[in-house]
């Protein structure tokens, strides 16, 4: 039997370990960031900001994002319930194949997109280049790129919710005479915003931040192609350390107005529902 | 009227579920789906609810054909084993949700769940959430979410099973009451026989994707139509057709209920000497399990009275009189004294 005292100072060592591991690894470079976009005052940072670079940086990692969410998200819920809600050959398959962008190198991932839509080089490039759409070194490449890499996020998250509702309230909702919307809008997904949620803030999170798979198929081409994470990298390289942590400090604000919105849309269902 | 089902097959993979079913549910009857797992009970069920399709046969409701009606268009009530309620609404929105679909006037809907908080007897728990309600009362919002669109029909999918015995008992009781209300022509299906005698007013027992008997819960007792019927409805004892000189045919068996077995200790011309091994006191009643003299087991019901009487126990050695034993022969019934089957 350990002492009350002892328990309590057990209590307090391990809470330390955790304060510092985070201070470590999480607050302090955070931290770094913010000193380091401010090091030449508010105006350096302004400035930074007012850059066309940044500026198109930022437009196109706001764009490949606000298409990626959207297109993920649907495919996400179909492939969800479709592997949730039927037993047929090749389930298991279905879900590995969703699951490759996690295990494929972001790296990998962006040049497999060269072989297949390079200009000149891949098996599709020329198709595509006669119909005069540019897919790599271009907006639809990083489109193409984002999407590959956030796949899996709202299907991983959505299968085992759906899962653990069942079909019944589905049919519950069929027999009281809804059709597949109605029993989608008032039944399943008032069930399953949690997992869909956290999937899309996932898919948010990684999109404003893919850096691997975007760098190839980009080119990243300073003030044309570049996005917000290839232009902070950029910036840092040429020495331009304000620039590049001011840009860093705009992406970690999309993130953390991800996270407000998340907590308002909580409030709302909290209060909506007092017994959840 | 009521609900015809011709013809009906349906097959999962290799597995037969049902078997060219032919099944008539008269107007306003409440009617038991009974059968152990595996029998096709609830693919029936399913079927006509329009839940499940099946591979060949019709269906009508009340006169109209709906065999490729989706089930949203059947106008059917159906109740789930596990209440299937929505977590995420409460009480009244739960059983408004039908009739929102329907776009119902919300005064009218209101006035309509009322009514239907009145009926099943929850007026104070409208505005809870199904996680803060008992089994029995989320069974008793389900049946109120089914009735409250004016279904054609009633379909309950064990609704009971899930409940403990008590409320199961309460909640069956106040189904049968409910059913002589509002007089809708209902189906359950259940796999307790108990259940099936008390509240149903017709039975229709299957087993292995066929219907084997349909009748009152008196007339599938009392005659049975096949062996599995005997088997499966109440408690029976099965001997070898072999046992003593029998006209029943070779292979057969004859069935004989516990409470037709009388236990005395003097031999008579027609009785047969058994073993007590064992005494179960089941309230009113006595359960007797006896060994016959070529190690056939026997069960016999004896009220108390009876049994004290006897004044026998465990061990000795008493005489038993088989009284109305049932063979089956070519499928064809036959009952009568065991003197005739026995002899």
């Amino acid at each position: 039997m350990l002492s009350v005292n002892s328990q309590k100072s057990q209590k307090w060592a391990l809470i330390a370990i955790a304060l510092f591991y985070l201070a470590l690894v999480l607050v302090i470079p955070a931290l770094v960031v913010v000193v380091e976009a401010f090091r030449d005052g508010i105006g350096g940072f302004l400035a930074a900001l007012q850059s066309r670079n940044f500026q198109k940086a930022t437009e196109l990692t706001l764009i490949a994002t606000a298409i990626t969410i959207p297109l993920n998200t649907l495919f996400g819920l179909c492939a969800a319930w479709v592997i949730a809600r039927n037993r047929f050959p090749g389930r298991a398959l279905l879900i590995s194949i969703i699951d490759v962008p996690f295990s494929i190198s972001p790296v990998v991932a962006g040049l497999m997109l060269v072989l297949l839509y390079g200009e000149r080089i891949g098996w599709l490039g020329p198709l595509f280049a006669s119909m005069g759409i540019k897919v790599i070194f271009a907006l639809p490449g990083i489109v193409l790129a984002t999407i590959f890499v956030t796949l899996p996020f709202v299907a991983r998250e959505v299968i085992p919710v759906l899962e653990d509702l069942g079909p019944e309230p589905e049919e519950a909702a069929r027999t009281l005479g809804a059709n597949d919307w109605q029993t989608f809008y008032r039944v399943i997904l008032p069930n399953i915003r949690w997992g869909l949620i956290y999937g899309v803030l996932l898919t948010n999170a990684r999109a404003l931040g893919e850096f691997g798979a975007v760098a190839v198929v980009s080119g990243s081409i300073l003030g044309r192609t570049s996005t917000l994470p290839i232009f902070v990298e950029q910036s840092y390289q040429n020495y331009q350390s304000v620039a590049a942590f001011s840009a860093a400090l705009v992406l970690a604000g999309f993130g953390v107005l991800m996270l407000i919105g998340k907590a308002i849309l909580e409030n709302y269902y909290l209060k909506k529902l007092p017994s959840h | 009227m009521g609900i015809v089902v011709e013809n009906i097959s349906k097959r999962f993979g290799h597995f037969q579920a049902l078997d060219q079913v032919d099944l008539v549910v008269p107007d306003g009857k409440l009617v038991a789906l009974l059968g152990p797992s595996g029998s096709g009970k609830s693919t029936l069920l399913r079927a006509i609810a329009g839940l499940e399709s099946p591979d060949q046969g019709k269906i009508w409701i009340n006169g109209q054909e709906m065999t490729h009606l989706n089930v949203q268009e059947r106008q059917i009530g159906f109740v789930f084993q596990h209440y299937a309620l929505f977590k995420h609404l409460t009480v009244r929105q739960n059983i408004a949700f039908g009739l929102e679909i329907r776009k119902v006037k919300g005064a009218e809907v209101r006035r309509r769940v009322n009514e239907l908080l009145d009926l099943i007897q929850l007026q104070g728990l409208g505005d809870r959430y199904p996680a803060q309600l008992s089994g029995g009362q989320r069974q008793r919002v389900a049946l109120a979410r089914a009735l409250a669109v004016q279904p054609q029909v009633l379909l309950l999918d064990e609704p009971f099973g899930a409940l403990d015995a008590q409320v199961r008992k309460d909640l069956r009781r106040w189904l049968r009451d409910l059913h002589h209300q509002v007089n809708l022509t209902s189906v359950f299906v259940t796999h307790d026989q108990e259940e099936a005698m008390e509240v149903a007013d017709e039975i229709v027992i299957m087993n292995e994707g066929r219907i084997e008997q349909v009748g009152t819960p008196q007339a599938v007792y009392d005659n049975p139509a096949t062996p599995f019927v005997m088997k499966f409805v109440g408690e029976v004892n099965i001997l070898p057709s072999g046992l003593h000189r029998t006209h029943a045919q070779m292979g057969s068996s004859v069935f004989i209920r516990p409470h037709a077995i009388k236990i005395q200790s003097q031999p008579t011309a027609t009785s047969l000497a058994a073993t007590i091994t064992h005494v179960v006191y089941r309230g009113w009643g006595v359960h007797v399990e006896l060994m016959l003299s070529d190690r056939i087991p026997l069960t016999a019901q004896l009220d108390r009275q009876e049994w004290e009487f006897l004044g026998v126990d465990t061990g000795e050695t008493v005489q038993v009189e088989l009284q109305e034993a049932i063979a089956f022969a070519d499928g064809q019934q036959q009952s009568g004294n065991p003197p005739l089957l026995f002899r």
